[in-house]
């Protein structure tokens, strides 16, 4: 692996060096590395391109590796990874893509993952996207997200794109049992021309099912951003969403949360607000001392953190 | 030294031109300085342009005999004007020890950080990882906003009401706060106030009323005359119920 995929998977995946729990390292459409555990098993699909990830019934405080890198110009990547979670386990997974395209042909990488949390496990599932470039190649990743959480199970996902992504259509849908939770936390800036888009679906079908689902992000320069959110009640539930975006240059943000109550006692609410940064706070931290676009920089490092 | 000269600050109402500052002149020396006076008066106004935060239509500022009329907000923060809000501003994800850090110019560590939460009287562990935003209370905000003045540690450093929006019991604290700043901060402390326990450490009193300064000598001078026909004011209220 050269440095620019090391480098790559230390901002995806805060890795360095080889994890200690199971990890499975793609790099450019094949398997560069891998390692499971007594625990966690990682096994390649032999129908279509992708992992299965099978944690055991009971299995505590593991953490999985499994990021994806692209190096190559011109490479189109899908694959499709699934994650079987057993009853009671606790585990952390951490996935992430990060392209270095160096070419002028456009590279993507789209994911399709579906998560099967079995009854009373608990999930936390952290993604980064990032992407850089040294030609006028494009870096495209379109991550799809499946969610079936059982009785009692939980899950916790943080998205992050911070960088470098031209163009991205993240879809995530989730669907809950019984006493099932899920939290979403989504961080995005977009800059320069790129475009985002991120529609997130939940189905509170279970009885006291509850879903939090929370995004920040910054539209720089020319950019725009799409946020959906729907969340259907359909059992007594509790639903949240919420997007805050700033706002900066020329971007464009529009967020559509939807909820639909199809059950009396499900209670949901929805919060959306868009705008530039506040000119107190910019003055605040400039009689700290910072220049205005210092102070900016803070605020938007701030709101991303 | 600060000192300004023939300040004027002029803004366009729904009445048409109004003179918020008329001709004020002073010059403020070290020590603790409390500027008072009716509401309305023109004494946030007055800050905000000791701060470069409103340009005044004419007059003069000068800091140790520099004019620094022209410069910007940031570059009177950095020859050294501290200035802390009346209403402290609210910031979503950036916490108490950034906010303290950034006050500071430095990465300053967590001991560091709590030092000055401790003076203001707020039990550092409970705040210094908290975001600065709507969850924390008003006489919070307060406090962490006069912590980030002092970690700035200037020759210059303005309280524009510190004691506005905060309940009785922070404000106690609060006076704890000022009057052990009187024994250690440096330079020129500026608050502005109606507290009358405020008013009392002061070494110099400021009345400033209608745009114009009415009044302006030692606290010991001042004060009497002052809180005599405050009292006043209060018989005659009293007399007619």
């Amino acid at each position: 692996m050269n440095n620019t995929e090391l480098e790559l998977l230390k901002i995806i995946a805060d890795m360095e060096g080889t994890p200690s729990g199971a990890f499975n390292i793609r790099a450019n459409g094949g398997l560069a590395d891998r390692k499971v555990t007594e625990n966690i098993d990682i096994r390649t699909k032999t129908d279509k391109p992708g992992i299965d990830i099978i944690v055991k019934p009971g299995t505590k405080g593991e953490k999985v590796h499994i990021p994806v890198i692209i190096s190559e110009t011109g490479l189109s990547d899908l694959v499709y990874n699934d994650f079987i979670i057993g009853e009671n386990a606790d585990v952390e997974i951490v996935a992430g893509c990060g392209i270095h395209n160096c070419g002028s042909e456009n590279s993507g990488h789209d994911g399709v993952h579906t998560f099967f949390i079995g009854k009373n496990a608990k999930v936390k599932y952290v993604e980064k996207h990032y992407g850089d470039s040294d030609g006028d190649g494009k870096n495209i990743m379109n991550p799809t997200t499946i969610v079936n959480i059982d009785d009692g199970g939980y899950m916790e996902m943080e998205t992050t794109q911070i960088k470098g992504i031209n163009s991205t259509k993240r879809v995530t849908k989730s669907r809950l049992s019984d006493n099932a939770t899920l939290i979403i936390h989504e961080k995005l800036m977009t800059h320069a021309d790129q475009y985002a888009e991120t529609d997130f679906t939940v189905d509170l079908d279970g009885e006291n099912s509850s879903a939090h689902v929370v995004s920040r992000s910054v539209a720089k320069d020319n950019s725009s951003q799409l946020f959906l959110s729907k969340i259907n009640g359909n059992n007594i539930c509790n639903g949240h969403t919420e997007c805050d975006a700033i706002i900066m240059d020329n971007a464009h943000v529009s967020a559509i949360p939807q909820i639909s109550a199809n059950h009396i006692d499900a209670s949901l609410i929805h919060e959306a607000a868009i705008g530039k940064i506040a000119g107190e706070q910019l003055v605040k931290l400039m009689t700290l001392g910072l220049s205005e676009k210092q102070a900016e920089e803070q605020i938007v490092n701030g709101f991303l953190k | 030294m600060l000192e300004l000269k023939n300040i004027c600050f002029e803004a366009e109402t729904e009445n048409g031109v109004k003179q918020i500052l008329k001709d004020v002149s002073l010059k403020i020396e070290d020590g603790f300085v409390v500027i008072t006076g009716p509401n309305g008066g023109g004494k946030s106004t007055l800050a905000k342009v000791i701060a470069g935060i409103i340009t005044p239509t004419s007059g003069r500022i000068l800091l140790d005999g520099e004019d620094i009329t022209n410069l910007s907000i940031t570059e009177r923060a950095r020859k050294g004007i501290s200035f802390a809000f009346q209403q402290p501003v609210r910031f979503k994800g950036i916490t108490v020890h950034d906010l303290i850090s950034l006050a500071s110019g430095k990465d300053i560590s967590v001991t560091d950080a709590c030092a000055y939460l401790s003076q203001v009287g707020l039990c550092a562990r409970d705040y210094i990882n908290r975001e600065v935003n709507a969850s924390l209370s008003g006489g919070e905000l307060k406090r962490i906003e006069i912590a980030t003045v002092l970690a700035r540690s200037t020759k210059v450093s303005l309280f524009d009401e510190p004691e506005a929006g905060i309940d009785l019991w922070s404000f106690n604290n609060l006076i704890k706060v000022f009057e052990k700043m009187h024994d250690t901060l440096g330079g020129s402390v500026i608050i502005i106030s109606h507290q009358e326990r405020i008013l009392n450490i002061a070494d110099k009193v400021i009345v400033i009323a209608n745009g114009s300064i009415k009044q302006e000598g030692e606290k010991e001078e001042i004060l009497p005359e002052l809180l005599g026909k405050a009292n006043v004011a209060c018989k005659v209220l009293t007399d007619n119920c």
